[in-house]
């Protein structure tokens, strides 16, 4: 995304659009100009942050006082555990569940995430590859080692497919070991590019109803736009909140796969 | 034409193919929706057991077009 100036200007001078739908992703420095180093603090930091603090704030303080009939915030994070709870439960097997904490740290990371970044003029760190990839790879390299750490050289059985015909297996075997390896690349720019679709979609009819305007029938034009805004808004809350059950929902899939390799 | 055009030319034709690719993105996930409720209506006590996988075959079916999303966005904004 570091070429944007650039590709702005080009547009420009091409006389393509004039409004800019992915400049709402760039990465800047939160004081100064200055170069971007690894520990600049810019704008995906504050955010990051930020979304740490929320759940802080719901989850700490929100249940700190344990009482018998919940408050608002504390009936969220009874919601929340037991949501996640389940799905572990179902999805990754009674064995799963001591992966618990970490799946519930995934899915409600991603959700806060997701979330902060619908308030206007915010900014989304989950729309970065770069934030999600750790994520993804991170879950692929815990979920890999486990497999193996638990299963030892069984766990490759996951690609050996003992129930197929025995002239398909090795061809079965490679296709296997090609989709395993694509699960983080996937896993990530799912997460990524959803989150990224959306904000450029919002972003091009909040452009648009000004831009119609100026023409005769703009009058007309732009209710509707706004309208479309709104409706794609509320759309892009529903993304939010299932981007994050997709992504934990298949870290469950992936951690039932180490636990349970065979087929 | 000289070549630079031709180049921004294809970069833009390429970025209009590759968005065809949401398309049949979407009438995969339509299918996956549709197949779902027309299931869950025949035996919808079995449903709500399934909304999970419901979900899992969703985003396998929509992560392709958001592949040929970020193909477009690649061919408009990277190269």
């Amino acid at each position: 995304m570091k070429r944007k100036t650039d590709v702005a200007g080009e547009a420009q001078s091409e006389g393509g659009l004039a409004f800019h739908p992915l400049d709402q992703f760039q990465v800047q420095p939160l004081f100064g100009h200055g170069p971007i180093e690894w520990y600049t603090i810019t704008n995906v930091t504050l955010w990051l942050a930020l979304a740490a603090v929320a759940i802080i704030f719901v989850f700490v303080v929100g249940s700190s006082a344990r009482k018998m009939i919940p408050t608002r915030l504390q009936s969220v994070g009874e919601v929340a555990y037991s949501f996640v709870h389940n799905m572990v439960e179902d999805v990754a097997g009674h064995d799963g569940a001591k992966y618990f904490p970490l799946i519930m740290t995934l899915f409600v990371f991603i959700l806060f995430a997701n979330m902060l970044g619908l308030l206007p003029g915010s900014f989304t760190p989950t729309t970065h590859i770069a934030v999600t990839a750790v994520l993804g790879f991170g879950v692929f390299l815990f979920v890999t080692l486990l497999g193996l750490y638990k299963h030892g050289l069984h766990f490759l059985g996951l690609f050996w497919m003992s129930d197929a015909p025995l002239v398909l297996r090795p061809i079965i075997a490679v296709i296997e070991v090609i989709s395993y390896f694509v699960r983080p690349v996937s896993h990530s720019i799912r997460l990524a590019g959803n989150i990224m679709a959306g904000h450029a979609v919002m972003k091009v009819f909040a452009a648009f109803a000004p831009m119609i305007l100026i023409s005769g029938i703009g009058v007309l034009v732009t209710p509707v736009s706004i309208l479309a805004i709104t409706a794609i808004y509320a759309l892009e809350v529903l993304v939010a909140f299932i981007q994050a059950y997709v992504f934990t929902i298949l870290t469950c899939v992936y951690l039932k796969d180490a636990l349970h390799p065979g087929h | 034409m000289d070549l630079a055009t031709a180049a921004a030319l294809g970069k833009f034709i390429g970025a209009g193919l590759a968005a065809i690719g949401s398309g049949a993105a979407a009438i995969g996930v339509g299918n996956v929706a549709g197949n779902f409720l027309a299931g869950a209506l025949r035996n919808p006590s079995a449903a709500g057991s399934q909304t999970a996988t419901l979900f899992i075959g969703l985003a396998f079916a929509e992560a392709l077009g958001i592949f040929s999303f970020l193909v477009a966005l690649l061919l408009m904004f990277a190269v």
